[in-house]
């Protein structure tokens, strides 16, 4: 007797007890359907973070503002904007293993071009800001000196803000477009760098200071909400860091023993570690799943021992009439796998449903990969045979005489 | 007897061991049976006819002795090579027919092909020239329940057929029918053996038993007389 042939005899056995070989599955397909789900939404997450991770730049470090004491009362982090344009400097020229850095003051406003207009963020900032993100232009330049200094009236646009505004034919480059009243000029568009990250213009620093900001009273003029600094080498960031915490401590003056009025992240790192946990929380809820598949083969098991007790007779028969052992423990080998790689089919089907699913009623970023796939009928495949062996087995020692005087 | 023997035992015991009891069925059988044969095998319940019959098809080795088929002793041959044998060489018809409910009469007809590797197209075909050899063919597709006991039957001989055995193998075949139905069955043996076909079968109906040439009597497990005789008696009427 062949495979095919065992998988034919199969077939026909589990179809017709349609309700019971559905039922005897329902584990392998809970099984399979979470772990094909967890597997799903894990990897959605992890993409998403990869993605953030890459359009940050490699090898940089974030200072923000920290906690900020006013009469003994510690005030929300970042309520007060402790940075300075002084800091950027500093930390340019005192540290050497900096190779850029950049502050940047950020807001959101309507941009206006023509007919259309789009609401975005406005970031002021220097062209050390994409030095340190690693962001090409697609066409134009970057902010001149001058423009740096003098609060020149232009800006570079993200690709969304440049596709919002222009049809696709138009060149950007050269054309007026309005923020807050103030008519720039368009010198640059940049390379996309994630749908996240491409909503966005920017001006230079001192643009934005005199020109949309220069009303907000808790603004300083010197002030900046935060510092990018790109690091020369991987081996470098914990270094680095530490210098730039020393260096801001001395130039914030902050004695000895109280908390730091800022805060030195490195976002990539962050990230990395909370792909990490994402991980780990995919790993457990397999787990999880996993224990759903070892049920759903016990259940398999329990099933196939009592088929094969039912059909006792019927393997009298076949051995009768010419059955060699082999051919019955391939018989009952292939119900129980027919049962597993459909449960398991039926699983994946689920599975990506339920992701579909929950992408779209919650929203997550959900990514179904064929390892994932290929893992989960594997392990119901596993499912088949480790489970089925023992009744198959069974079914093949009985005794041709006395199985067919069974009833 | 001139040809070789099909069948051959020589001294064969069979001995059941249960908790240290055990039970000769039976005790010290020799006899051959040459192709072409038919032969009766008669005894009182209980008195081995089946385990001989079960050692003869392969089913069972005896205890003691030896069973040669076609001059091979079969203890000698693998567990595999035995069931192979089964499906190509011999063919067995029960008492209680032991149709597969699930199958279909030429499903299971077909049957001990699945075992002799044949393509599924080509046992579908030879199933249906072997339910037509019993006049089965125009229920080919109904199930054992939707059939009489004798029309089981004859879809069982046709199964038993199906491969072309050396031997076939009869187990009480009219034991469950009543007596007209089992002269029918009775008189598809005795058609297929004057075509040639070698056949065994047990009966407790001495009128049945006086159809064969060859009747042999068990008794106990030992076999007590093994006749042949020359010219058969002329058919019994059903009716009788
Ligand atoms: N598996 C077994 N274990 C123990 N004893 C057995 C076994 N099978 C058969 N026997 C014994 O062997 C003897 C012969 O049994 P067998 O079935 O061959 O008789 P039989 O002639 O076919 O009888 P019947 O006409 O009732 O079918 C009986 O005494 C029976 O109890
Ligand atoms: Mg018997």
């Amino acid at each position: 007797m062949t495979m095919l042939q065992g998988f034919q005899i199969a077939l026909h056995a589990l179809r017709l007890n349609p309700l019971r070989s559905f039922l005897t599955m329902l584990g392998i397909v809970i099984g399979v359907a979470s772990i094909v789900t967890v597997f799903a939404i894990g990897s959605g997450a992890q993409l998403r973070l990869q993605e953030q991770i890459r359009s940050i730049g490699a090898n940089v470090l974030m200072i923000t503002p920290g906690a900020v004491y006013q009469g003994g009362v510690r005030l929300k982090d970042g309520s007060k904007l402790t940075m300075t344009e002084g800091d950027v400097q500093a930390i340019l020229e005192q540290i050497p293993e900096i190779q850029a850095a950049a502050g940047s003051l950020a807001g959101t406003a309507q941009v206006i071009h023509e007919g259309k207009n789009w609401n975005t963020t406005i970031n002021g900032t220097t062209t050390g800001h994409f030095m340190v993100r690693d962001w090409q232009l697609a066409s134009g330049r970057y902010f001149s000196g001058a423009e740096e200094s003098g609060a020149g009236k232009v800006v570079i646009l993200g690709s969304t803000v440049a596709r919002e505004l222009f049809a696709p034919g138009d060149d950007p480059i050269g054309a007026q477009i309005r923020i807050m009243k103030v008519p720039l000029e368009v010198v640059g568009v940049l390379d996309r760098k994630g749908p996240a990250q491409d909503d966005v213009a920017f001006v230079p620093l001192s643009t934005a200071k005199l020109r949309f900001l220069g009303s907000a009273s808790n603004i300083n003029r010197d002030s900046v909400a935060y510092i990018i600094a790109k690091v020369a080498a991987d081996g470098q960031m914990a270094g680095a860091r530490a210098e730039i915490e020393s260096l801001l401590r001395q130039r914030h003056r902050i004695p000895a023993g109280q908390e730091d009025d800022f805060k030195v992240q490195d976002p990539a790192a962050a990230m990395e570690a909370q792909q990490g946990a994402i991980r780990t929380v995919a790993l457990l809820l397999v787990a999880i799943a996993s224990v759903s598949l070892l049920v759903g083969g016990i259940s398999i098991m329990n099933v196939m021992i009592v088929s094969v007790t039912e059909r006792t007779r019927e393997i009298g028969i076949r051995r009768a009439l010419g059955g060699r052992m082999r051919d019955i423990r391939l018989q009952f080998l292939c119900e129980a796998l027919v049962l597993c790689l459909l449960g398991g089919a039926i699983g994946v089907a689920g599975g990506i449903t339920l992701s579909m699913t929950v992408a779209r009623m919650a929203g997550w970023v959900t990514s179904i990969d064929g390892e994932a796939i290929g893992l989960a009928l594997a392990f119901s495949i596993a499912t088949g045979l480790i489970f089925g062996f023992y009744p198959a087995h069974k079914a093949s020692r009985l005794s041709p005489i006395e199985a067919l005087k069974t009833e | 007897m001139t040809a070789l023997p099909l069948i051959s035992l020589r001294s064969v015991s069979r001995t059941y061991r249960t908790d240290g009891i055990a039970v000769t069925a039976v005790r010290n059988v020799s006899f051959d049976i040459a192709p072409g044969e038919i032969v009766a095998v008669m005894g009182p319940s209980g008195s081995g006819k089946s385990t001989l019959m079960n050692m003869i098809g392969l089913l069972d080795l005896p205890s003691e002795g030896a069973v040669h088929l076609e001059g091979a002793n079969v203890a000698a041959l693998s567990e595999d090579r035995r069931s192979s044998l089964r499906a190509r060489s011999i063919g067995f018809v029960f008492q209680s027919y032991n149709l597969l409910a699930r199958h279909n009469a030429v499903e299971n007809v077909a049957l001990p092909l699945v075992y002799c590797g044949v393509s599924r197209k080509e046992r579908l075909a030879r199933a249906e020239q072997s339910l037509q050899a019993v006049g089965m063919l125009h229920r080919a597709h109904h199930f054992p329940r939707q059939l009489s006991g004798g029309e089981q039957q004859r879809v069982a001989i046709a199964r038993a057929l199906i491969a072309s055995p050396l031997i076939v193998l009869a187990d009480e075949p009219t034991g469950a029918l009543d007596s007209r139905t089992g002269a029918e069955i009775l008189a598809l043996f005795a058609a297929l053996n004057r075509t040639g076909q070698t056949i065994v079968m047990i009966t407790h109906d001495p009128g049945i038993a006086t159809q064969c040439r060859r009747t042999i009597r068990l008794h106990d497990g030992e076999l007590v007389s093994d006749e042949t005789v020359a010219e058969l008696l002329p058919r019994r009427s059903a009716a009788s």
